[in-house]
């Protein structure tokens, strides 16, 4: 009984910040973390590369995960809502509640893009926030960076000069690879695209493409094959170049219109893990502009 | 001479030529001068631009989170939701004299009405009150146009390290589906052991209170305190608490793609005097009396499995649970006649297992089946004027739902309901569930 005590008492006086918990809440800002706070930080992601992160249960596992962060990193812009609130509420954790410095939200610190000039649920899963998939810009990645290395500082003031030193040299290799991913990326500026579900604006943007059609006739409505034939019907007046899909959307749309427009479909990462190849925030855009120049080429 | 005239001008040409050469050697030379000082001031403005412009980026974000938004009078109002629900039933028995066979005090009227009915409707209302606190009521406006507060909590928030309290009228956390909301039930009614077992579903005005494991799996502890809202509770005109529950609860993940939950719960109360009606052996209608002590034990588990997480395309769900309620006291027969007191004992239990398949976007089916075991009864001297029933009631129901979205569920059920011992009742319903509003989001 007394060994048990020791062990008990052992297991629960360990200092509590020998680690800091971060927990993401996206694949892409774990491994943000992780590149910012080195060995100072244990990261963990509530979702992976294959998972769609609208639509996530609030799983035990989750909210125990939770209940032990120290630092919550997430996309915000009410990409979580399906999930986060109940995961925060179930947690116990006062200090990633809403408004407190351990509740970070990345897409506080973009511009954001698809602002909705309505509101109404009959146009389907629109965001009120505006487009919640900053990951797809790399521009983005560095203003979430500098802000979240801010915060790291805010939270774990005595490894600032750490954190400070890991950013900045997080965020040179960032610009340089970012001047190497737009010199690829040339040839694809202009080039009309369709996409899945509106889930590209950031990647679009950066690189110039024009989207010229979307297989979910609303964003979160499955695409119905009478919108998939008005698609088609567009694009004999229009052609596009490619299709490019998230790696956790259905394949089967993309693949259907791919066959009678006789134009490639295109599978990318969307986020850390996403393909076997994308194994951090370097090697997701590495991949995401290998594949889309390979199907620009392939035309 | 015509020499000498060229000599001379070749020397003043020369010269000419040298001292030009001279002047445009001190003026480059300033030229570049001047250049490395305008390179470098421009060197330093980029640089001082460039730091400028990085304090500027590092500032930004908190500069636009520092200008609020005007506010306005409804800027702080909570979100609304509202549920809406009707239910087309086809029903081969009278549901007005729906009693499950052995369940006397256990039973109360049928919520099912045949022909065309609307369901409550949900008014919920839930925000946070302040830093540290959170409220939530969900009034619930019946068909027959009353209306019932079911839920009206406030929680904490701030407390931490896994502490959770609530106060107010919520629904117990006792079981699995207890502290969900009907709506968010697979099936249109309960399962037979919740309703009678645990008066289809257990509210308390009270307190609870609850804490999270600091550990990788999910583990919960949790009591209640208060008085119970159904026949569970006791009439009972006292201070301190009525009933009091004990919870525990834990889950992980097998894999990506399944996930569980189980937990065990305990109920304990002490009703007093508490009065229901029944047909006696004779075939009249008494009003019997109990006093004494019931005890509710319940175990539940739910598997949920989605390929890879993304429950969207497909997903199944597995989920039973186990309530036996073990009473023993005192039981008064025929109070308005012979208020024969009788000693009391009875072990009745029940389970209920179903399973719900999403076979395709938008569409699900399931299977239900419900137990409960009669047996075990004990009126001591009052065996000879109440009835004891051997008999197990069974339920088996199907159904099949279509949700267009996340915020609107049609649906069909079919059930074979034997809780009436010899009067098998056939069901058919139609149900359409649909959320308006800021309707949040499901537990597991």
């Amino acid at each position: 009984m007394r060994n048990l005590l020791l062990i008990l008492f052992a297991t629960f006086s360990l200092p509590a910040h020998a680690v800091l918990n971060i927990f993401a809440c996206e694949p892409e800002w774990a491994m943000l973390a992780a590149e910012l706070g080195g060995d100072k930080v244990k990261t963990f992601s509530a979702t992976g590369g294959l998972q769609d992160p609208h639509r996530i249960e609030a799983r035990p596992s989750l909210i125990a995960r939770a209940r032990n962060a120290d630092l919550l990193v997430c996309t915000g812009a009410e990409l979580e809502t399906g999930w986060l609130p109940l995961l925060l509420g179930q947690s116990g954790n006062a200090k990633i509640q809403a408004g407190q410095p351990a509740h970070f939200m990345a897409a506080d610190y973009v511009t954001k893009l698809d602002m909705p000039a309505q509101l109404d649920r009959a146009e389907g899963d629109v965001h009120p926030a505006g487009n919640p998939h900053i990951q797809t810009d790399p521009r983005n990645i560095l203003a979430v960076a500098d802000a979240l290395a801010q915060r790291l500082r805010r939270i774990d003031a005595a490894n600032a000069a750490f954190y400070d030193a890991r950013h900045a040299d997080f965020a040179a290799r960032w610009r340089d690879a970012m001047s190497r991913w737009e010199k690829q990326a040339a040839p694809l500026k202009g080039m009309p695209i369709v996409v899945q579900h509106k889930s590209w604006a950031y990647l679009s943007h950066w690189l110039g493409l024009r989207e010229v059609a979307a297989l979910e006739p609303r964003p979160g409505i499955e695409p119905s094959s009478a919108h998939l034939q008005e698609v088609l019907a567009r694009l004999e007046r229009e052609p596009a170049r490619f299709i490019i899909r998230a790696a956790y959307n259905n394949e089967r749309p993309s693949e259907w219109l791919a066959q009678r427009a006789h134009i490639p479909a295109v599978m990318l990462p969307f986020t850390v893990g996403g393909t076997p190849q994308a194994t951090d925030l370097f090697a997701l855009f590495d991949d995401t502009l290998r594949r889309l120049l390979d199907a620009a080429h392939e035309h | 001479m015509k020499h000498a005239v060229l000599t001379a001008l070749a020397a003043v040409l020369f010269s000419a030529a040298c001292a030009a050469q001279a002047a445009n050697e001190a003026d480059i030379a300033q030229i570049r001068e001047e250049i490395r000082t305008i390179k470098e001031d421009y060197e330093a403005r980029i640089r001082a631009l460039e730091q400028r412009l990085q304090r500027a980026e590092a500032a930004a974000p908190a500069a636009a989170t520092a200008a609020p938004k005007q506010p306005a009078d409804n800027a702080y109002n909570p979100p609304l939701a509202l549920i809406l629900s009707g239910t087309y039933a086809n029903l081969s028995q009278d549901p007005a004299a729906y009693a499950i066979t052995g369940y006397g005090r256990h039973n109360q009227p049928s919520q099912n009405r045949r022909g065309f009915g609307l369901t409550e409707s949900e008014l919920g209302l839930a925000g946070n009150i302040d830093p540290y606190f959170r409220a939530t009521a969900t009034i619930a406006l019946a068909p027959d146009n009353s209306v019932d507060v079911e839920n009206a909590f406030v929680q904490t928030t701030a407390l931490g390290s896994g502490w959770g309290v609530t106060a107010g009228r919520f629904h117990s956390g006792i079981g699995y589906l207890n502290a969900q909301h009907k709506h968010a039930w697979d099936f249109v009614d309960e399962p037979l052991a919740y309703r009678a077992l645990l008066g289809t579903q257990l509210g308390i005005d009270g307190v609870q209170a609850s804490w999270l494991a600091p550990t990788d799996m999910f583990l919960q502890i949790g009591a209640e305190a208060g008085r119970g809202l159904n026949f569970l509770a006791p009439a009972a005109d006292k201070n301190g608490s009525d009933l009091g529950v004990l919870f525990v609860a834990i889950g992980g993940d097998l894999d990506d793609s399944t996930s569980w939950l189980a937990g065990l719960s305990a109920l304990h109360t002490a009703p007093k005097n508490q009065r229901w009606d029944e047909t006696d052996l004779a075939g009249a209608a008494v009003t019997n009396a109990f006093s004494g002590t019931s005890k509710l034990w319940l175990a539940d588990f739910v598997l949920k499995w989605a390929p890879n997480g993304n429950p969207t395309e497909r997903n199944f769900k597995l989920q039973g649970e186990y309530l036996g309620l073990d009473e023993s006291g005192t039981v008064f027969y025929d109070t308005v006649a012979a208020n024969t007191p009788g000693a009391y004992s009875a072990k009745r239990d029940g389970w209920y297992m179903q399973g719900v398949y999403q076979f395709v976007r938008g569409w699900r089916a399931g299977l239900r089946h419900d137990r409960l075991n009669g047996g075990g009864v004990d009126y001591g001297v009052n065996n000879a004027n109440l009835l004891r029933s051997g008999y197990n009631p069974t339920r088996t129901s199907i159904m099949l739902d279509y949700n267009p979205s996340e915020f609107s569920r049609i649906r069909l059920q079919l059930g074979r309901d034997q809780s009436r011992q010899g009067a098998t009742d056939n069901q058919v319903f139609v149900q359409y569930m649909m959320s308006l509003g800021a309707h949040g989001a499901h537990r597991f």
